[in-house]
């Protein structure tokens, strides 16, 4: 066991863990966050992605001690206590969400997107989210719900 | 009546979208109950032989583990099918690669790997049978010499089958004898006769989230007898799990519970499966007294689930020099893996899709599911109706380029109209304009300039562009007399709050059941979308509405809420005044009445069969289903002579599906169909060797990722059908169906070259591109013999 320090959703913590456990283990059963998904476990499907330190992550693949010190964000860390972010009202409308496995993960890569490329072409957002798969959507509705939470500039700065 | 403006045809937000993009919904392996333990699954490691012995190493406390072997099932040791040779585990003989043998669980799920790996199976181990054609011959040497079972893997059945067969019909446009007579006559009077034979692979449904559950036993304290089970899961069809479970039990259906929870994907591959999975996981639960979680990682799930059936279909067809059908022989066969499980019902729909949408005078199709040591094949989306509708969709692009038309022209003079009659006898009485969705879909995709403009471009460049089509059908609901059988029961209830609440079996998995169920009865009972109520998915609680299959949840269940409704209301306004037309808070304050003085009201409704719709299940003629969506698909392609790569450019999709009921989850429908559809032309492979899963990982695995797909253009032809809740169709199959002839079809344009088999890998094509010199359309295949009857060349049989 070793003990790290983080910083998810906003808020500090401080755990006692493998350091070899996988960081999407940490948030799911140490941190009971269930939003985080595993799809394959090796870092294909992106359903489990989350952002560190504000890069995109498969945190399937990241052992928790690689998680020391960093700043996460899950998908429970978007929404605030009355509103979703507009990237998830946008998912919402647009038919973004099927089953919504995929969701968690594609919202988060959604965010990490519109945060390099505030205005992507669609060229940008097909690459974009190329690391994370739907098997549901055939990814249209998800592009559309890109496009307008891109073009309603709805995304706070930072 | 409220003024608002019509529900259906409107796009309300996703039931239980919000707890999704939150993150919020809870999947099976995001609950955890108390005392839970986890369970694992110990798999054969052959494919074909039996169990000699089974040694558990010493240095595991085994007495921390719960194990359960097929001695232990308190029932019968099947999977409920018709005929019942699918063992729950097996015992002795192994018939498949990761066929279940015993069952371990434990409280620490990281104890479960260690001890999977101390558990030593040996084996008697025999040559296994590993596609249809070693199926086919075990067969031929077992009918010369009735000694020779040394290659018969699966012995037939009471239910129908015989040695390696699990099923086969046969289908006539009319009565056989006189049918037979008259396909002679025709290929006799035939200007050509246009062979072809057309093969597809398994393909893995790839639902993101893996199988699993959660199951519980309640146990006689003193006895330590099962009196209950109840089993949580990602699943399609809880009451399939719920008869799975009586008959491992022993026990009454009231005795075996089970709750669908959210469900990160499905597409068949959680129709039958969970039957198997569910029923472990209750045994484990039985055996250790404590709740026992089961979810596979995605390796198990890919090795030991069941895929698409791999199929070969060749088709034999007298056509004439004015381009008609005169009349043809189709022959399917499919590779129904180690077991029965639902390969019947995968061939019947194969077969009845076979002849497509076109006017056969005479026609034979004939079909069968051969046994394999192969894992189970089972549903995936279009359940049969993709295998034979690629070999029909690119066989008719054959015959045009052999006779000198265009696949268009072709088309136009064999497709059903209104008041024809299809191949199995059902007249149409419903509108059919298949002239017209061509017209639009190639006007729509600029077919015809891009044809033009392709074939000059080509001349110059190592990108070779094309564009094909495929038309095609998928009827809606269960096959024949499926539906009456069925006798499929919904629920809608009234709150005491004055809401409606909608309680069916039919389940969510991203289709959108939850949001469209509740529009229907919004639209039926006058009320906003919001108002309505949709039950959990708990066979406690809800009524057996069917299984959430074949494209029946629109157009069958959906009908049925809307009866429901009706009779809500009618009610309301008899017994509790509710005037008409009515406003929100009139509803509510009538139900709020009804409730005081009268109690809780319920409306049960209950499938009726529509009238003249009749099925001969003997004779496989009649009304197959009773509505048919009908599509044009338009693929546009470039085939890279550097890479060999293909990719889609663009799609173009339009369809008739009757009244759509929310346009942007109907897009959503049809564009994942067709995702999966480009990935099954194109990207998707499962490789066996000795009947091992060799590519059981999303990195060898490879499904279509954003940066893959082309656009995809989705339109609709909205013709409001009778049967249907405002006029509603199924549209879930359909789009599954289209996209890999079409693909093929653009290839075969952009190339000169026919490609018969999917999926068509870089590989392929450059094996192909580089081991044949190219002729024109038609002409180039070997495999395929065209004959001209003019010339009178004989025509040598299809072999391959």
């Amino acid at each position: 066991m070793t003990t790290i320090k983080l910083t998810i959703n906003n808020t500090p913590a401080t755990l006692s863990v493998s350091p070899i456990k996988r960081l999407l283990d940490v948030l799911r059963d140490d941190l009971h966050l269930t939003g985080t998904k595993e799809g394959c476990g090796e870092g294909e499907c992106g359903a489990c992605a989350i952002l560190m330190n504000g890069e995109l992550v498969n945190s399937c693949l990241i052992p928790a001690l690689q998680a020391d010190n960093a700043t996460l964000t899950t998908i429970e860390g978007l929404a605030n206590a009355t509103h979703l972010h507009p990237i998830q009202q946008c998912f919402l409308e647009q038919g973004g969400a099927q089953c919504g496995i995929c969701t968690p993960g594609m919202i988060l890569a959604t965010h990490h997107l519109l945060a390099q490329y505030p205005n992507p072409t669609d060229a940008q957002i097909r690459e974009g989210l190329a690391g994370n798969l739907c098997r549901c959507t055939g990814y249209m509705r998800i592009f559309e719900s890109v496009r307008q939470a891109a073009a309603k500039s709805l995304l706070p700065n930072h | 009546m409220s003024e608002t403006k019509s529900i259906l045809g409107s796009s309300p937000l996703r039931k239980e979208g919000r707890p999704k993009v939150l993150g919020a919904a809870q999947y099976i392996d995001d609950l955890t109950l108390p005392g839970m333990w986890h369970g694992a699954t110990v798999r054969s490691t052959i494919a074909r032989g039996t169990i000699r012995s089974i040694t558990f190493a010493p240095h595991i406390n085994w007495s921390e583990y719960a194990i359960v072997r097929a001695s232990d099932i308190p029932g019968e040791n099947a999977i409920v099918h018709l005929p019942k040779d699918h063992p729950c585990l097996a015992a002795r003989e192994i018939n498949h690669v990761a066929e279940p043998i015993l069952l371990l669980a434990h409280p620490e799920k990281s104890a479960l790997l260690a001890a999977k790996a101390a558990i030593h199976i040996d084996y008697d181990e025999l040559p296994g049978i590993f596609n249809i054609e070693a199926s086919e011959a075990a067969v031929a040497a077992f009918i010369n010499d009735p000694n020779d079972t040394d290659n018969i893997i699966w012995p037939g059945s009471s239910e129908g089958g015989t040695p390696n067969c699990f099923k086969n019909y046969q289908m006539y446009t009319g009565e056989a004898a006189p049918t037979e007579s008259a396909l002679v006559e025709a290929f006799e009077a035939a200007d050509f006769i246009v062979e072809g034979e057309y093969t597809t692979g398994a393909q893995e449904q790839l639902y993101i989230e893996p199988n699993g559950v959660i199951a519980e036993c309640d146990l006689d304290p003193v006895t330590g007898h099962v009196r209950g089970v109840t089993v949580r899961g990602s699943m399609q069809c809880p009451y399939y799990l719920v008869h799975a479970l009586t008959l491992v039990f022993n026990l009454p259906e009231e005795k075996c519970r089970v709750i669908q929870v959210e469900t990160g994907g499905a597409f068949g591959g959680k129709e039958d499966f969970p039957s198997v999975i569910g029923s472990h996981a209750a045994l484990l639960a039985m055996k250790s007294g404590h709740p026992v979680k089961i979810i596979y990682d995605r390796g198990e799930d890919m090795a030991a689930t069941t895929k698409r059936h791999p199929s070969r279909t060749r088709l034999r067809t007298a056509v004439s020099r004015d381009g008609k059908l005169l009349g043809g022989t189709i022959d399917v066969a499919i590779d129904g893996g180690a077991y029965a499980t639902l390969s019947p019902v995968v061939l019947s729909r194969a077969t009845i899709h076979a002849p497509g949408p076109y006017k056969w005078p005479h026609l034979r199709v004939r079909s069968k599911a051969m046994a394999t040591n192969i894992p189970p094949h089972g549903a995936f989306r279009g359940f049969g109706a993709p295998q034979s509708l690629f070999a029909l969709e690119r066989h008719m692009d054959k015959i045009a380029y052999t006779i000198g038309f265009t696949p268009e022209e072709f088309r136009r003079r064999n497709f059903l109209s209104t008041g024809d009659h299809t191949a199995t006898g059902q007249p149409l009485v419903e509108p059919v304009d298949m002239h017209h969705l061509l017209t639009r879909a190639l006007a729509d995709s600029g077919y015809h300039a891009k044809r033009a403009a392709f074939a000059e471009s080509n001349q110059h460049s190592r990108i070779k562009r094309g564009v094909g089509f495929a038309a095609f059908m998928h009827g809606t609901g269960f096959t024949g007399s499926g539906e009456r059988r069925l006798n499929s029961l919904v629920h809608l209830d009234i709150l005491a709050d004055g809401r409606p609440q909608v309680l069916v079996s039919s389940t969510e998995f991203g289709q959108g059941t939850n949001t469209i169920l509740c529009q229907v009865a919004a639209e039926a009972l006058h009320l906003p979308y919001d108002d309505i109520l949709i039950h959990e998915v708990d066979t406690a609680a809800v009524p057996n509405s069917g299984p959430t299959v074949a494209s029946r949840t629109a157009m069958i269940v959906g009908k049925l809420v809307e009866r429901a409704a009706n009779e809500v209301l009618a009610t309301l306004r008899t017994q509790a005044a509710l005037p008409t037309p009515h406003t929100r808070e009139q509803f509510i304050a009538a139900a709020q009445r009804h409730h005081a003085q009268q109690g809780f009201l319920r409306a049960s409704v209950r499938y009726e069969p529509p009238a003249k719709i009749f099925w001969d299940d003997d004779l496989y003629r009649g009304d197959a289903y009773p509505g048919y969506a009908w599509a044009v698909y338009v693929a546009e392609v470039a085939v890279d002579l550097n890479t060999y790569q293909v990719q889609v450019t663009r799609f173009d999709a339009l369809q008739e599906v009757g009244r759509v009921l929310h346009p942007i989850l109907a897009k959503g429908q049809i564009e994942g169909g067709i995702a999966q559809g480009i990935g099954y032309a194109l990207y998707e492979k499962c490789v066996y060797k000795d009947g091992h899963l060799m590519n059981n990982q999303m990195t060898n695995y490879i499904m279509p990722t954003s940066a893959d797909l082309p656009d995809i253009h989705v339109t609709f032809e909205e013709v409001p059908s009778l049967h249907g809740p405002g006029g509603a169709k199924g549209i879930g199959e359909l789009p599954m169906d289209g996209p890999a002839p079409a693909i093929l079809n653009a290839i075969e344009n952009a190339t000169g070259i026919g490609f018969n088999s999917i999926p068509l890998l870089p590989e392929d094509v450059y094996e192909r591109l580089t081991s044949l010199t190219a002729r024109p359309h038609g002409g180039a295949e070997d495999l395929n013999p065209v004959v001209d009857q003019a010339t009178r060349t004989e025509s040598p049989e299809v072999n391959a």
